[in-house]
C-alpha cells in the first residue's frame, strides 16, 4: 500500500519536477499582488490589533493561496484525467487500492500548496513582514493543504465537466478566500453569516496561522476541525473512487 | 481462461447487457463484433473490472471478478478504445508508472520496457513526449503498455481504428505473435475482415444480446458458401447457396451485373444483424 502511494505520488513529482521552474514563477504573481495591494497601499495606514496590517494579511494570505494551490493542483488535472484524457483509468485497472490512489493525489497536492506557500513566506519576508514560523505553524499549513488538496479530489470525482469545476471554484472557493478571516476578522458580520463563516475550513487555518504567528495560545480546536474535514473528504474520495466503477 | 454466465449490465432503466454467458479458451483469440451500441464495450469494461455488473459471474485466471479483483487487474492487460496515454509524461514514463501500478521489481522492469519499445519500434523515441505521437504511436505504445506485467488476457477494444493499413497490418502481426506465445484475446472491432483474419471464434452481439457464437468459417457456412450479389432499383442484394453450380445458374437468370463470391464473415453479420431487410 506504501508503495502503491509512493507510485501515485511519484508520477505527479515527475511532472512537477519538469516544470518546476514555471511553476514557481507563476505562483509568484498573485501573492506579490496582494502583498503590493493589500499589504502597501491598502495597509499602510491600517492597524490590527496593535500590529501593521501587512503582518495580519499575510498568514490570511498563506491561507487562502495554500488553498487554492493544493485544490487546484488535484481537481483541475484529475478532472480533465477522469473526464476528457481516461487517464484515470490506468490506476482503475491497476492492481492498487481506491485509498493508496487518493492518498498519494491528496499528498502530491498538498506538496505543491507547501512549496508555493514556501514562496509566500519568502516573498512576505523581503516585502517586511514579521512573523515567527514554528513546527505548529508547519502543521497548521500542512493540514490546511490536506483538507483542499482532498476537497479537490472530492470535486474532481463529483463534477462532470471542467466548467462545473470552474462553478465550483466560483461558488466555494472565491468566497472562502474573501470571507474566511483572510483580510479581516469577520467579527462584525451579522450573527447567521459569522455562524456559517465559522464552519467553513478555511476560517480555521487562517485562525490557526495568525494564532501561532502572533504567539498566542496553540488553535488545538482549529487544527482538529481542519483534521476532521480531511477524514471526511478522504473517505468521501475513497467512497467515489469505488462508485465510479458502478 | 475467460468464464462469463448470465452476466446483466443495467444502467438506469436500460438494459446494456443482457443475459450474457459465454467462454474463452487459453491461448484463443476471440472476437467480440455488432453494431455500435450492441454493448461491446460495455461487456469489456466488465471483464476489465472497469464496470461491475449487475448480475451473473465472471470468472477469469480462475477467480471470480467479485471476491479477487485484484488478482484479475494483475493477470489482465487492457488496450482501450481511446487514447489514454498520461501526456504529460514520456513512453518509457508511461511504462514505468504502469509497471510500478503493477509492483514489476525495477531491475525486470527496465529489461521489459526496453523489450517492448524495441517490440513496438518505438525504442528511439522513448524519452520525447507522448504528446507529439501520431496515432498509430499511441496505439503501439498502448499495446507495449498492456503487456509490460505479462498479462496471462489482453483485452483490446477497436484496436485498430483510424489507423493506416500498413499499421493495422503490423498490429494484426504482432496479435497473432502474442496468441502464438499463448496469450488469451478478446478483441472487439468494427472491421469484419479484422475478425475473420484473426479470430478462432467470434461472437456477434446486437442489442445487448448474443446472437451467435462459432468461427468465421461456420458462421459463413450457415448461409451458404457461394454469395451472388446484384444491384436493382431497390439497392444490393445478396442472395446465399450452398452450392457453386447453383449459384451460378442463378446467377445467370438475372440481367444486371452481378457477382459471385464466397461468403464472408461479413455476409454473416449483415445477416444475422438484420440490418439489411431480406429481398
Amino acid at each position: 500500500m506504501l508503495y502503491d502511494i509512493w507510485t501515485v505520488f511519484w508520477r505527479d513529482w515527475l511532472v512537477l519536477k519538469r516544470r518546476i521552474g514555471r511553476f514557481i514563477l507563476s505562483r509568484m504573481v498573485s501573492p506579490i499582488l496582494y502583498l503590493v495591494a493589500f499589504g502597501w497601499g491598502l495597509g499602510r495606514n491600517i492597524q490590527v490589533n496593535q500590529g501593521s496590517y501587512l503582518d495580519f494579511i499575510v498568514p490570511g494570505i498563506i491561507a487562502l493561496n495554500s488553498m487554492n494551490i493544493s485544490f487546484n493542483s488535484v481537481g483541475s488535472p484529475l478532472n480533465m484525467s477522469r473526464v476528457y484524457h481516461k487517464t484515470l483509468e490506468e490506476y482503475l485497472i491497476a492492481p492498487i487500492s481506491s485509498m493508496s490512489f487518493v492518498i498519494g493525489k491528496v499528498a502530491s497536492g498538498a506538496l505543491r500548496g507547501l512549496l508555493s506557500s514556501l514562496i509566500i513566506i519568502l516573498l512576505a519576508f523581503t516585502f517586511g513582514a514579521h512573523a515567527l514560523i514554528t513546527i505548529w505553524f508547519a502543521i497548521a499549513l500542512v493540514l490546511n493543504c490536506l483538507v483542499f488538496a482532498s476537497m479537490g479530489l472530492v470535486a474532481a470525482m463529483v463534477m462532470n465537466t471542467h466548467e462545473d469545476m470552474a462553478n465550483f471554484n466560483t461558488y466555494v472557493l472565491l468566497p472562502m478566500s474573501f470571507l474566511c478571516a483572510t483580510f479581516f476578522i469577520p467579527d462584525h458580520l451579522p450573527t447567521v453569516l459569522r455562524w456559517l463563516i465559522e464552519f467553513l475550513p478555511l476560517t480555521h487555518a487562517s485562525h490557526a496561522l495568525r494564532a501561532i504567528v502572533s504567539g498566542g495560545e496553540t488553535p488545538v480546536f482549529s487544527l482538529f476541525i481542519m483534521a476532521a474535514y480531511i477524514t471526511a473528504f478522504c473517505g468521501i474520495g475513497v467512497w467515489l473512487m469505488e462508485k465510479v466503477r458502478e | 481462461m475467460i468464464h462469463i454466465e448470465n452476466f446483466s449490465k443495467k444502467f438506469g432503466d436500460r438494459t446494456a447487457v443482457d443475459n450474457l454467458s459465454l467462454k474463452i479458451a487459453k491461448g484463443e483469440i476471440f472476437g467480440l463484433l455488432g453494431p455500435n451500441g450492441a454493448g461491446k464495450t460495455t461487456t469489456i469494461r466488465v471483464l476489465t473490472m472497469l464496470t461491475r455488473p449487475t448480475a451473473g459471474k465472471i470468472v477469469i485466471d480462475g477467480c471470480e471478478a467479485s471476491h479477487q479483483e485484484q488478482h484479475i487487474k494483475s493477470v489482465i492487460g487492457v488496450v482501450p478504445q481511446h487514447f489514454n496515454l498520461d501526456s504529460d509524461l514520456t513512453p518509457w514514463e508511461n511504462l514505468e508508472l504502469h509497471g510500478r501500478l503493477h509492483h514489476m521489481v525495477p531491475q525486470v522492469r527496465n529489461q521489459r520496457i526496453e523489450e517492448l519499445l524495441k517490440f513496438v519500434e518505438l525504442e528511439d523515441r522513448a524519452h520525447e513526449m507522448v504528446q507529439k505521437f501520431s496515432g498509430g504511436m499511441k496505439r503501439r505504445l498502448m499495446i507495449a503498455r498492456a503487456l509490460l506485467h505479462q498479462p496471462k488476457v489482453l483485452f483490446l477494444d477497436e484496436p485498430t481504428v483510424g489507423l493506416d493499413p500498413q499499421v493495422r497490418r503490423r498490429l494484426w502481426d504482432l496479435i497473432r505473435h502474442l496468441k502464438n506465445e499463448g496469450l488469451t484475446v478478446l478483441l472487439t472491432t468494427h472491421y469484419i475482415e479484422e475478425a475473420e483474419n484473426l479470430c478462432q471464434r467470434v461472437a456477434i452481439m446486437e442489442k445487448g444480446r448474443l446472437i451467435a457464437i462459432d468461427t468465421p468459417m461456420e458462421l459463413c457456412q450457415r448461409l451458404g458458401s457461394y454469395a451472388v450479389e446484384w444491384a436493382d432499383e431497390e439497392g444490393t442484394k445478396t442472395k446465399f447457396f450452398a452450392d457453386r453450380n447453383e449459384a451460378s445458374a442463378f446467377a445467370a437468370t438475372l440481367v444486371t451485373t452481378t457477382t459471385l463470391r464466397q461468403t464472408n464473415l461479413e455476409d454473416a453479420f449483415v445477416e444475422l444483424t438484420g440490418r439489411k431487410v431480406a429481398g
